[in-house]
């Protein structure tokens, strides 16, 4: 009974702070109250916690995990200091349910009866799970359609972040495409990554306004040599020669914005390329086993490039079969993304599966969520997609409906630090 | 135990002395601090106000509209943060305005038309009255509300009294046009109204929620009739038994006194109701008249608040402040789909200005959501 009693009064006097909206209480009180969700376990563990500070974002290099949930959101505030303070405020709900804690300091049942509690509760008792938060910033965070300078930072937007071109074939939908800003959470277990978008939106209510999510599952990529290649709804596995972490190096070239690219805010971060692709399922699934290898240049059970054995082995273009064509046709789909066909251009690939139930025409509305981290998308995915977006033989069964380009700033610190602080600070 | 609790920190917030003065008597302010109502003579084009220099205390003005236009009279303090308010005073017509002003300098506004920043003078508080504890405050805001419902429910029968006439003397269009009207005088109060079980679906149960064996009746089964068939031939004794209904709700309503936390949630609740029925044109699927409730709900969640004002400046400035800033957003955003004296149809906005009106909502009810624990505190 004293106990309960003790927890609660600070639960009140916490509750007082946080009504004149001081976000950094948040950070500091983490502490004296107890961690409703249990000790993080090790870092490689699926239901252990991935650090969140440090010179990166979590979430980009960070083994793929299982789920998804990603959201784009319009900022609604014309007020610079409400956008910071909103930042400041997500940083340290992110830095505690990364860690398997609740959003905010008082949790989802250890504040007033009264009030609402300043956590949703579905995560409680679930472990971190891995989850990642990673935030972008999209081109019209800098700029608005007008070309108005929305918040004193236009300035400040890299050249790197100019909007993508518009490729062959698109059929992009504008409510489900784009955003000002952008958060990916990525978590072994759906409801933990669920929570902890739903925790964010509702911290931003008033400053920024949800304007599409997106559901995934079965990451489609993988992006370190420990992880098993992941297949995507076409059934072919996906990723076999992503960017791996372990490749620190090519990481250096193709993935970290490095001083010197562009404005200072921007070292150690990364630009993120999201599109959304339906894939026409029912049509694939009637296509003969022999024409889908070729569409993808791959075989499907092994993976292995058309004429090799093993899943990682180089491809051969220059193979020829019996009758004299090559063995991995000019047009398919690993062909044309292969980094010798695009000026050596790698991306580090983390998309996954999604079905949103079925269309009414009782098709289902599935594909592959396609999210791409890079140095510099002009020399990385433009060229890249548009050589598949003029030459690849998967069109016919692909629909690009949304798309997203977003910069990625490093990673938080330490607790003193928030996302975008370089940016507006 | 939650009695307990709630003992110890009512003591506590004795504590934190309160500046504002008030009369927590409410038979008494008739008279008011000044000895008499303040007359306010508002035309379409100027704004008299009896007297510029005023006592510490609860001030009572009389607005007699001599204008052609509909007008609303307000008193603000600095950053036009409302003291008090009267709205829709119709051409011709004369309303009263309780309000308490501690010492300090204020602005008083007419606005004809019920649009812009209004016919502004300045109001002059000086002396003091007896401070308040925290409790008393609240106690204030007690009566205050009760005041505001009855003003309400004394509309809401008038209106809904000639809304019946027009059903049972089928006439549609005069039926249409009262339909929103009286709806407004409910929709401010509702959460007052859903104390009362079984009376809130009966008068304003949608088709889909009336169970097996309950008759569909109220105002969106006349609503259904009125704007589907057009047919309210047979209406009669629907609208004989919703005139019942509401005298009844209003009788109860009126004995009823709402505690502050209740005042609290309500405010909330008129929130939710905008943003789950409104928003989406559930509510008055065949009128679409969703704004006109939208509207009510809005000015109904703000007369609850402004009930609690004074408790919550001692407990929370920085709460109100987001409050009233919130406000005037949903206000502004509301504001450019007014037409005439009325509101636009909800199917003549298009998405992207019913996603605005949600974001405005949700951005007002999130803080909103605190005022429950503050008043509890």
């Amino acid at each position: 009974m004293s106990a309960s009693r003790l927890t609660r009064r600070r639960a009140i006097t916490l509750a007082g702070a946080g009504v004149a909206g001081v976000a950094g209480v948040a950070a500091g009180a983490g502490a004296l109250v107890g961690d409703s969700r249990g000790p993080a376990a090790a870092s490689d563990h699926p239901a252990g916690a991935v650090p969140f500070f440090g010179e990166h974002q979590a979430g980009i290099v960070t083994p793929a995990q299982d789920r998804l949930h990603f959201v784009a959101f319009d900022v609604i505030t014309k007020d610079r200091a409400r956008l910071v303070e909103m930042l400041e405020e997500w940083s340290a709900a992110a830095a505690r349910m990364t860690a398997g804690r609740d959003a905010g300091v008082l949790g989802a049942v250890g504040g007033m009866p009264e009030a609402p509690p300043d956590d949703t509760g579905e995560a409680l008792g679930l472990p971190p799970s891995q989850l990642t938060l990673t935030v972008g910033f999209g081109p019209t965070l800098f700029r608005d359609a007008d070309g108005r300078d929305r918040f004193g930072i236009a300035d400040r937007r890299p050249a790197a972040l100019a909007e993508l071109p518009k490729f062959p074939g698109d059929a992009l939908q504008a409510p489900i495409s784009g955003g000002d800003l952008c958060v990916q959470a990525c978590a072994n277990d759906p409801q933990v990554a669920v929570h902890a978008i739903r925790n964010l939106a509702r911290i931003g209510m008033g400053v920024v306004s949800v304007r599409w999510s997106q559901l995934g599952f079965g990451r489609t990529s993988s992006t370190s040599r420990d992880q098993a290649t992941a297949r995507n709804l076409f059934g072919f596995k996906d990723g076999t020669a992503n960017l791996k972490a372990e490749e620190t190096d090519r990481l250096r070239d193709q993935l970290w914005v490095q001083p010197g690219d562009g404005p200072d805010w921007m070292t150690g971060g990364s630009y993120l390329v999201t599109r959304k692709i339906r894939m026409l399922v029912e049509t694939w699934d009637r296509t003969s086993l022999a024409e889908q290898e070729e569409i993808v240049g791959r075989t499907k059970g092994s993976g292995a490039p058309l004429g090799r054995s093993k899943e990682f082995d180089e491809p051969d273009f220059a193979a020829r079969g019996d009758d004299g064509k090559p063995l991995i046709p000019e047009h398919a789909h690993v062909a044309l993304a292969h980094p010798s066909r695009n000026n050596g251009a790698h991306l580090l690939r983390r998309g996954y599966n999604f079905v949103d139930g079925s269309d009414g025409l009782g098709r289902l509305d599935a594909g592959l969520f396609f999210i791409a981290y890079q140095r510099d998308p002009r020399r990385q995915f433009v060229p890249i997609q548009t050589q598949l977006a003029r030459h690849d033989v998967m069109n016919e069964y692909l629909r690009h409906v949304s798309s997203g380009l977003f910069a990625c700033p490093p990673g938080v610190r330490d607790g003193g630090d928030h996302w975008g602080r370089a940016l507006f600070g | 135990m939650r009695t307990t609790r709630f003992f110890a920190l009512a003591a506590a917030g004795v504590l934190a002395t309160a500046g504002v003065t008030a009369c927590s008597d409410s038979t008494k302010d008739e008279a008011g601090a000044a000895g008499g109502p303040i007359v306010v003579k508002a035309t379409d084009t100027a704004c008299e106000v009896g007297t510029t220099d005023l006592g510490a205390g609860t001030a009572n003005f009389k607005i007699t509209n001599s204008g052609a236009k509909v007008t609303e009279f307000y008193v603000y303090a600095s950053g036009d943060r409302v003291m008090g308010e009267v709205e829709n005073i119709a051409p011709g017509l004369s309303r009263e305005l309780h309000v308490e002003l501690p010492a300090g300098t204020y602005e008083t506004a007419c606005k004809p038309g019920m649009s812009g920043k209004g016919i502004r003078g300045a109001l002059k508080v000086s002396g003091s009255a007896q401070p308040l504890t925290a409790d008393a405050a609240l106690a204030g805001a007690t009566d205050n509300y009760q005041r505001y419902v009855k003003s309400q429910t004394d509309a809401l029968l008038e209106k809904t009294e000639e809304f019946v006439g027009a059903v049972k003397a089928g006439d549609v269009a005069k039926a249409k046009t009262l339909y929103p009207v009286a709806r407004t005088y409910w929709e401010r109060i509702e959460p007052v109204a859903e104390i009362f079980g079984d009376l809130d679906p009966k008068i304003d149960g949608r088709e889909e929620v009336i169970e097996e064996g309950m008759e569909f009746t109220g105002f969106h089964r006349i609503e259904k009739d009125l704007w589907q068939s057009g047919d309210v031939s047979k209406d009669g004794p629907i609208a004989d038994r919703l005139l019942v209904d509401v005298k009844e709700i209003v009788a109860k309503a009126n004995a009823e006194k709402l505690s502050p936390l209740q005042l609290a949630n309500g405010a909330k609740e008129l929130l939710d109701e905008v943003a789950s029925g409104k928003i989406t044109g559930e509510e008055d699927r065949y009128s679409h008249t969703d704004l006109w409730d939208f509207a009510a709900n809005l000015e109904g969640s703000k007369a609850a608040l402004s009930a609690l004002r004074p408790a919550l400046e001692q407990r929370s400035p920085e709460l109100v402040k987001q409050l009233v800033t919130e406000f005037a957003n949903v206000e502004a955003q509301l504001g450019k789909h007014r037409d005439g004296d009325g509101w636009k149809l909800h199917t003549a906005l298009s998405k992207a200005e019913l996603k605005e009106l949600s974001d405005g909502i949700n951005a007002l009810a999130e803080p909103i959501s605190k005022v429950a624990a503050v008043v509890a505190k």
